[in-house]
């Protein structure tokens, strides 16, 4: 339980972060609040030989708005995202992810581009990112690009960030006012990762489902966005036959592993019933 | 007298004796960081150990390469077997009379054993050098399921015995075979299976678990040269012991060894036995001259050192159809691990789990547990538990919840119909114990009362109906446990371990301004000693509880005593304290008579002091007396004003109580709430009822994470799972349900004071109540016995082979 060695850098602007990526070469890794890389680290799965700590850079911390879009800096951490007022009111989804990882100590420090960059299936943020349409945003010596969160990743622990590259920000589009939303997330306990989740974010014209995106979270090798699912409830008012086929849908993509949490069969069912029960809360919520 | 002079009840209040709720005096350095725990024993030019643990659950070990490690910045010595031949501490003996490697010889027999250990400058290098160690396995084939040890073709765990038809408690039936440990009339129980109108069996197993104490083992270990002396800082429940044992298998004279347990961070019975790292860190100072300190991490913890349970109980009830229980027959298969290393007293290879009758009045009974090696982590310890106690409360009241579904009677009934009646104490049970008190009608009557048993099973009824009609899709569970502990090993007749007799110690030493010191040879690990034992002295000897310093764990200055573990304290070591207070009381009483002028049968106690009878003025106080001891004792009396009392405890004590919990089950999810929980225990005179409560809110949320999730799993190829707190249960706060608690008093006829220790109770009586909980949620759905744990995968398994799981319908 104890890593082995390391340099150490800290540099201090998002210039100097790229440069040393870039030169670093793949023995290099960003640092943010490292509450999943050191814990790798200690266990000795991940050895890298340079921590570029991403924590000295201003510019990628922070929560702004542009024009229909919430740009998110990479360095941005969960609490800091529950104590947002602009968060609370354009995309309480997040919140309500956020309370739902880990502790208050991990979200002092758990950063939401370390989340989203990690490439862990267990982390929560990935599938709510891909219910909102949010894009990534990925900067290397070679200049800066967008990569939208649903093409980003590609496998457990293998994402679109090509090496030398970093994650800046997220941008996100300002979904409609009254749109609904819900995080379902069961778990065994707090700061557990989940055994099965899903996001949803909706709107309701009608009394019918207008539009629809979800997330599903730890229920395959990476976080999926279930379109099929979605499809089955739109232009429908969430009557119970459209729910089990958006159930059914969604865990027809489903792919979980066995693990403490329990067998593949169970944990593709529960995450049949995390999407029936965030479409209706979802659902509740809209106006 | 003056209106200054208090009341009584104020010198009482002063006092803080026994029955007071005083505030645990340990926590003011626990609640401010102030604790000294064996990490913060830092020394000058001290060296870490750390282990090279094997991946292979079985495998031989052809090569050992130490060449890489030791150029390893830091890393001065790398220790293997092959190093320990020549102090001969390749193997050390355990506990339960069975030898087990320090490190591999030859082959190694679980997951994460010591295969070599490397010492360093510090810590970081240490672990660089374990990484850099390169060791060759063969890999054998692993035996892992208990149920196939005996096989005629499994593979040969121990080589070194496996020719040996004896074992240390009796002959070995196959070459993975411990022992055998029958108790009971076997005759006889088969006669009443045979006439009984009613039977039922079941196999009810006991998941490995693991105490898993917030601070791991750990210690340091220093060797003076000079003077040649070893002093060693762990984390030991029982210091004493571990001195005896250095002394025999190190070969020192035992004066030259001191053992110092110092602040201990939770033990429940991790800490009781002697594990290689101590063996490592003793050799590793001895041969580089260094103190070397090791420090067990999480993984190490959960998966080496000691694990508890896995005991498999083929459980069988014979009864009329009326619901009198007329014969109880359990065939145990333990699974020990690679070593039989089992903290138990040495006759006991099964600990005391033939308190399986429990709280009811078996007739006859009949016990045989086998032990078996499997390429697991050994161990065995009482996690929070008298010896083997816990599987066995679980066991008998698992069964006869099965009797009463089987019965069609309700599980509470069947208990009242059954329980051992007040007028039968002293009790002999049916497998040889000797039940000091207990009132078990009473306590579950009160139990009953408390939480409307009656009107819950109306509610249950209702919902069970609404279940069916599809109108809701949870369940309900009532789970009732009424238990029987068995404490306070042990009487020297039929307790010890490795030889030594299992009584306790205290000295008290009063100091002339009436202040004084205690020491016994017990040691807390959380359970607030210092508190309590000093409020034993005061009532006793009217000194009150702030004027004692209580003082354990330094085998220099403290007497021998056997430790901590077992809920013994209170039993035993508690009774060396009043006994050795009353030892200093018949002195003091001499001293008044000669102050007041009187004979001294015609003093009278009273509080704080004596007083002359009849003459209430005619009155010394106890701060008095101290002063006098010193300064001017009777004619012909030795001055000073102290006592030692070796307690053997005739007999065991009994703690008994009844458990009820409520619990709700979605069985979609298998998610579970558990709404309500009532605990009423009876463990004789309360010393610190808030200190009591607290044990029992500890001992309750242990007994929710084994029953609703801890398990040490192992797959086929014998790697072990669970090995870390992400999937070792560990329940938090926001988990953890609300815990009511009650109690009655039955104290203990043989013991000085009455108590009988409660620490484990809740443990043991509290995983079947939640167990029971969730079998009686699923049994009107044709549901018999659903094995721990209960997490929520499991619950909707359950539901699953019970057929009430459907798939949402794709079109
Ligand atoms: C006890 C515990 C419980 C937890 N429970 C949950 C949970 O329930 N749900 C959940 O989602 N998470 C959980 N986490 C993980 C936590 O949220 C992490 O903080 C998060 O996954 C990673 O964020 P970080 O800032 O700590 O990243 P780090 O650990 O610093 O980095 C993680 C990875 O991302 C890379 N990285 C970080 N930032 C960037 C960047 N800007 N650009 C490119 N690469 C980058 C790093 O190189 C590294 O590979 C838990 C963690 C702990 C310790």
């Amino acid at each position: 339980m104890i890593p082995g060695q390391f340099d150490y850098h800290r540099p201090a602007s998002l210039a100097e972060a790229v440069h040393l990526m870039a030169t670093l070469g793949e023995d290099a890794r960003a640092l943010a609040g490292g509450h999943s890389l050191i814990p790798m680290m200690k266990l000795r799965l991940a050895t890298p030989a340079h921590l570029i700590d991403l924590g000295g850079i201003g510019a990628l911390k922070g929560i702004r708005r542009d024009g229909d879009h919430i740009v998110i800096g990479a360095t941005t951490t969960q609490h800091d995202l529950l104590a947002s007022a602009p968060i609370a009111e354009a995309l309480p989804v997040l919140q309500e992810a956020s309370r739902l990882i880990a502790d208050p100590q991990v979200r002092y420090l758990g950063t939401i581009g370390g989340n989203v960059a990690n490439g862990d299936p267990g982390n929560d943020m990935p599938a709510v990112m891909m219910a909102l349409g949010a894009n990534y945003r990925l900067e290397g010596e070679g200049g800066a690009r967008e990569v939208p969160a649903a093409e980003f990743y590609q496998g457990a622990y293998f994402t679109a960030l090509e090496p030398g590259e970093l994650l800046t920000a997220v941008v996100i589009p300002v979904p409609p006012a009254g749109h609904g939303f819900a995080y379902e997330k069961l778990k065994r306990k707090v700061g557990d990762y989940a055994t099965a989740a899903a996001a949803v974010v909706l709107t309701m014209a009608g009394g019918r489902v207008a539009t629809c995106r979800i997330g599903l979270t730890n229920l395959a090798e990476v976080p999926l966005l279930a379109d099929a699912a979605a499809q089955a409830v739109i232009g429908t008012d969430l009557d119970d036959a459209s729910l089990q086929r958006a159930a059914a849908a969604a865990m027809a993509i489903m792919q979980p592993a066995a693990d403490g949490r329990g067998s593949p069969d169970y944990r593709r069912h529960v995450g049949g019933i995390m999407v029936q029960r965030a479409l209706k809360r979802a659902a509740a919520r809209a106006s | 007298m003056n209106d200054m002079t208090p009341t009584r009840e104020e010198r009482e209040a002063r006092l803080e004796g026994m029955g007071c709720k005083r505030k645990r005096v340990e926590d003011i350095r626990f609640t401010q960081g102030k604790g000294n725990y064996v990490d913060d024993v830092k020394l000058p030019g001290m060296l870490h150990g750390d282990f090279v643990r094997s991946p292979h659950a079985h495998a031989r070990v052809k090569a050992i390469n130490t060449e890489a490690a030791l150029k390893v910045p830091g890393v001065l010595a790398v220790i293997t077997a092959e190093t320990l031949k020549t102090v001969n501490l390749a193997w050390m003996p355990t506990l339960a009379g069975d030898v087990q490697m320090v490190l591999a010889d030859g082959k190694v027999l679980f997951q994460n054993q010591e295969v070599a250990f490397v010492v360093a400058t510090d810590r970081y290098a240490a672990d660089d050098g374990i990484n850099a160690v390169e060791v060759e396995y063969e890999p054998l084939p692993p035996l892992v399921d208990p149920f196939k040890a005996m096989a005629p073709d499994a593979p040969v765990l121990r080589e070194d015995i496996k020719d040996k038809s004896d074992g240390a408690h009796g002959p070995r039936k196959h070459y993975n075979h411990i022992f055998e440990w029958t108790v009971g009339d076997k005759d006889l129980t088969d006669v009443a299976f045979r006439k009984a109108e009613v039977t039922i069996k079941e196999l009810i197993s006991y998941q490995r678990v693991h105490p898993s104490p917030l601070e791991t083992c750990q210690c340091v270990c220093s060797f003076d040269k000079i003077k040649g002396e070893l002093t060693i800082w762990g984390t030991f429940q029982a210091p004493h012991v571990i001195r005896t044992v250095v002394a025999l298998i190190a070969k020192l004279p035992e004066q030259k060894i001191h053992v110092i347990s110092p602040d201990i961070g939770g033990g429940f019975g991790n800490k009781v036995g002697a594990y290689p790292g101590y063996i490592c860190a003793a050799v590793a100072s001895i041969v580089t001259g260094k103190p070397v300190k090791w420090v067990e991490d999480r993984m190490e913890n959960l998966t080496t050192t000691s694990f508890a349970r896995d005991y498999h109980m083929t459980t069988e009830i014979a009864a009329t159809k009326e619901g009198k229980v007329t014969g109880l027959r359990v065939h145990v298969l333990a699974d020990h691990g690679a070593f039989d290393a089992c903290a138990d007293p040495s006759k006991w290879p099964a600990g005391f789990f033939n308190i399986v009758t429990g709280s009811y009045d078996f007739p006859t009974a009949h016990l045989a547990v086998d032990g078996v090696y499997t390429n697991k982590a050994p161990g065995g310890v009482a996690y929070r538990c008298s010896f083997r106690v816990t599987e066995a409360a679980y066991c008998i009241e698992r069964g006869m919840d099965i009797l009463a579904q089987k019965l069609n009677m309700d599980p509470a009934e069947l208990r009242l119909k059954n329980f051992v009646r007040p007028e039968q104490f002293p009790y002999h049970s049916a497998l040889g114990w000797e039940y000091d008190s207990g009132d078990y009608h009473t306590a579950m009557t009160k139990a009953m009362e408390t939480v409307d048993y009656a009107g819950l099973r109306r509610e249950q009824a209702a919902r069970r109906e609404a279940f069916k009609r599809g109108e809701t899709r949870e369940i309900m569970g009532i789970g009732v446990s009424f238990f029987t502990e068995i404490v306070g090993a042990g009487p020297s007749k039929n307790c010890d371990i490795l030889g030594i007799a299992m009584f306790d110690s205290c000295e008290i030493r009063l100091h002339p301004t009436g202040a004084g010191i205690a020491r016994m040879g017990t040691k807390s690990q959380g359970q607030g000693h210092e508190t309590t034992w000093a409020q034993i002295i005061a009532t006793e000897i009217g000194i009150p509880a702030d004027n004692i310093m209580v003082e354990e764990g330094n085998t220099d200055t403290a007497p021998y005593g056997l430790g901590t573990y077992g809920s013994r304290s209170t039993p035993v070591a508690g009774a060396a304290i009043a006994m050795a207070a009353r030892k200093i009381k018949a002195k003091a009483q001499m001293i008044a008579a000669y102050k007041l002028e009187v004979h001294e049968d015609d003093l009278e106690w009273d509080i704080d002091g004596f007083r002359v009878k009849g003459l209430p003025e005619k009155f010394l106080g106890m701060k008095d007396i101290c002063w006098l001891a010193y300064n001017s004792p009777p004619p012909g009396m030795e001055p000073g004003l102290e006592a030692v009392s070796y307690y053997d405890p005739p007999n065991m004590t009994y703690p008994f109580g009844a458990y009820i919990c409520v619990m709700d089950i979605d069985v979609d999810t298998g998610v579970y709430k558990v709404r309500r929980f009532y605990a009423l225990d009876d463990c004789g005179t309360r010393i610190n009822p808030m200190i009591i409560e607290g044990q029992v809110h500890g001992g309750l949320t242990e007994a929710f994470a084994i029953a609703m999730g801890q398990e040490i799993h192992y797959d086929e190829a014998g790697n072990v799972l669970g090995g870390s707190f992400m999937d070792f249960f560990l329940p938090t706060a926001v988990e953890t349900p609300h815990w009511e608690t009650d109690f009655t008093v039955t104290p203990s006829p043989h013991h000085p004071i009455g108590a009988k220790g409660v620490g484990e109770s809740p443990n043991v009586g509290g995983v079947p109540a939640f167990s029971n909980a969730v079998n009686d949620a699923f049994s009107f759905l044709g549901s018999v016995h659903i094995q721990m744990p209960h997490d929520f995968w499991r619950n909707w398994q359950a539901a699953k082979d019970l057929g009430l799981i459907r798939e949402p319908a794709a079109a």
